[in-house]
């Protein structure tokens, strides 16, 4: 069982109408791991959720749950829950019956609900609301009331479809890692469908990146941030300064390009580039790095030179604008690692600096 | 001492300035609630007076509710209508509920001919309504008589049948509209629950639509109940309906006992209308 994937999706594409909604996205979910769907709304990833929950079906392609073909199980034969966004949660029914729901469609007897039931409750710290109703209660508490009410089940997958979306962003942070611990409890599979890429860096085991229906990219957190394979996962996931231009040289995994405005850089490349094709180098804004004029640089660097044009300040950073030339700026940000109230100390508009671009920080994408 | 009078003069000056609108407002609502109540009042008292023609008050008396419960003929008339109006009622809401949802929930060809011709019962007027179900009674029993020989005559049942007809528009349109704004996405939760399409409807979607089917039924039920041109057309003789016999009393002339049974039929329909309210208050 080990071996099978928890969930298998083989070129599944679905379609309303023309233009697909997922597009032979093909993925393998491994049992017990955090993967997340991440993408910008309106990319597919609910109707992804909701093909493997059985409310969707696909137009074609497969979807396997441990190696057991879906095509022809309904929703309330899969061995999967949902926590929906919008929680879902019958207003008719106390929070107890909420999460009692799913076991009595499974005609469990009656003393086995009821302590599973609490247990649930406890697990997510509700015990003391079990007789409220929903609709008395907060919305960090109905999420975690439609958490139990999923996880009561002991469903082999369990689909969380933006579950944190309504909350607020003290709370949201709160119920990140009591998810994070709880799924390490109880050790299901989570599919979390989330369009915020902090939450999603934080959370997953594995993220897949996804736009206009396709998947770009399925990787650890880290690989996803530090080694985007194409410029829409790089820009989508934090900050980026990229820069166009062709190739003019690859050799040993990395490639260097020349810019219109005559700027040579080099970055590795993650496919080798033949020369003369058009490229993007891409640089996250903590990776340059600015120097006073008398200051060295890292060595075998070529020096830009540059002037401060913009400094904000905002605590833990200062984030600079520097221009390189008539057309071109650039963004670099600083941790301000030193304690000082010398103004002196921080960056000046309108100084002259040097900026240094590591080939090792940089990645040439093609286009 | 001057503290407390000034408190109290500010309300008054206010209540002052408002004085012209605010008295010919509710002046307004008064004359309004007393055209609407005023007949009803009278009716009521009247069913309490001695006087035999019941439009005078020369003293208190139960009389006409003990002579009321002793007239055979009303009595009878009341259970009829009771009867019709239960069974159309039961009858109409079950089958409004389930074409409600066949109407809000799939997509079939001729949906849309569906819906306007379910809506025509409740702006048709009635007489029409009538005398299409007289016909059409008519013709069918023109039929059974060709084909096997029996002969049919008006009776209850047909009364029952055409109260159906026209209710079921009624829930119809009442059903409707709470299951528009019942959330789909509960019944895909009971669904990933593990919950079949039946347990789906019964545990969760039905007890949700419930104050509307209430509603639904409760207006089928008075509608049946006071219903005059339809009774009057389709129950064959012999067998009348309590809004028929007070029409053909009143003819001849208006007994304090008719304004007992009106004050009675009156006081069930607020109940039902109470009862009601209340169940619906409780979710
Ligand atoms: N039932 C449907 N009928 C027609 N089009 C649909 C339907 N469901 C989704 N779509 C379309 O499919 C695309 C993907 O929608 P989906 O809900 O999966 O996006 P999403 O990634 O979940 O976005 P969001 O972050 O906004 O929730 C959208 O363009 C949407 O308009
Ligand atoms: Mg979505």
């Amino acid at each position: 069982m080990s071996d099978t994937p928890a969930i298998e999706l083989r070129d599944v594409i679905k379609r309303f109408g023309e233009t697909p909604a997922v597009d032979r996205v093909s993925l393998q979910i491994g049992d017990g791991e955090f993967f997340s769907l991440l993408g910008p709304s309106g990319c597919g990833k609910t109707t992804t959720l909701r093909m493997i929950a059985g409310f969707e079906y696909p137009s074609s392609g497969e979807m396997l749950i441990h190696g057991r073909s879906m095509a022809t199980i309904p929703p309330h034969r899969r061995p999967v829950n949902t926590v929906f966004q919008s929680y879902a949660l019958f207003p008719h029914m106390s929070v107890e019956q909420n999460v009692a729901f799913g076991l009595q469609m499974q005609r469990l007897p009656k003393q086995e609900i009821a302590p599973r039931v609490s247990e649930a409750l406890e697990l997510v710290r509700l015990g003391h609301l079990a007789q409220r109703r929903p609709n008395q209660l907060s919305g960090g508490q109905q999420q975690r009331v439609a958490l139990a009410r999923a996880l009561v089940n002991q469903p082999e997958v369990l689909l969380l479809d933006e579950p944190l979306g309504a909350l607020d962003q003290k709370l949201r942070k709160e119920m990140q890692l009591e998810l994070k611990s709880l799924q390490h409890r109880v050790g299901i599979t989570f599919i979390f469908v989330t369009h915020d890429q902090e939450e999603a860096l934080t959370m997953s085991d594995r993220i897949a990146v996804m736009n206009q229906g396709k998947v770009l990219q399925v990787g650890s957190p880290t690989e996803i941030y530090e080694r985007p394979t194409c410029r829409f996962v790089a820009d989508f996931i934090g900050e980026t300064n990229f820069i166009d231009g062709e190739v003019v040289e690859s050799d040993g995994g990395y490639s260097s390009i020349v810019t219109p405005d005559g700027l040579r850089l080099r970055g590795l490349a993650p496919r080798t580039l033949p020369a003369g094709s058009a490229a993007t180098l891409s640089i996250r804004p903590e990776k340059l790095r600015l120097t006073t004029l008398e200051q060295a640089g890292p060595e075998q660097v070529a020096a830009l030179p540059v002037s401060v044009e913009l400094v904000s300040y905002i605590g833990s950073d200062t984030r600079i604008t520097v221009r390189l030339n008539e057309q071109r700026t650039l963004d670099v940000w600083e941790q301000n690692r030193r304690s000082t109230l010398d103004r002196n100390a921080y960056w000046q508009p309108g100084e002259q600096a040097l900026l240094f671009c590591p080939p090792d920080n940089a990645l040439v994408l093609a286009e | 001492m001057s503290q407390t009078a000034n408190r109290v003069t500010t309300p008054a000056i206010e209540r002052g300035r408002l004085t012209w609108s605010g008295v010919s407002l509710s002046l307004h609502a008064v004359l309004i609630y007393l055209f609407l109540y005023l007949p009803i009042l009278v009716l009521i008292i009247f069913s309490f007076t001695r006087d035999a023609f019941g439009v005078r008050w020369t003293g208190f008396t139960l009389d006409w509710y003990v002579r009321l419960f002793n007239d055979e003929r009303l009595m009878g008339a009341s259970v009829n209508t009771l009867l019709v109006a239960s069974v159309s009622t039961l009858v109409s809401t079950i089958l409004g509920t389930l074409m409600a949802m066949a109407m809000e929930r799939y997509q079939f060809r001729g949906r849309e001919g569906v819906e306007a011709l379910i809506y025509l019962p409740v702006v048709v007027p009635e007489i029409v309504m009538a005398v299409a179900l007289l016909a059409f009674s008519a013709l069918v029993f023109d039929l059974i008589n060709a084909l096997t020989g029996q002969v049919l005559r008006r009776n209850l049942t047909t009364v029952t049948i055409a109260h159906i007809a026209f209710n079921m528009s009624f829930v119809v349109v009442v059903v409707r509209t709470s299951l528009r704004h019942f959330d789909r996405r509960l019944e895909e939760a009971a669904a990933d629950l593990g919950a079949d399409s039946w347990q789906t409807f019964w545990r969760v979607t039905f007890p949700l639509i419930l104050p509307g089917i209430i509603g639904g039924a409760l207006m089928a039920f008075t509608l049946s109940l006071d219903d005059f041109v339809i009774s009057l057309f389709l129950s064959g003789p012999g067998t009348s309906l309590l809004p028929v016999e007070v029409y053909s009393r009143v003819r001849r002339a208006i007994t304090p006992e008719i304004n007992a049974i009106s004050t009675l039929m009156l006081l069930l329909s607020i109940t039902l209308v109470l009862l009601s309210q209340l169940l619906q208050r409780r979710r």
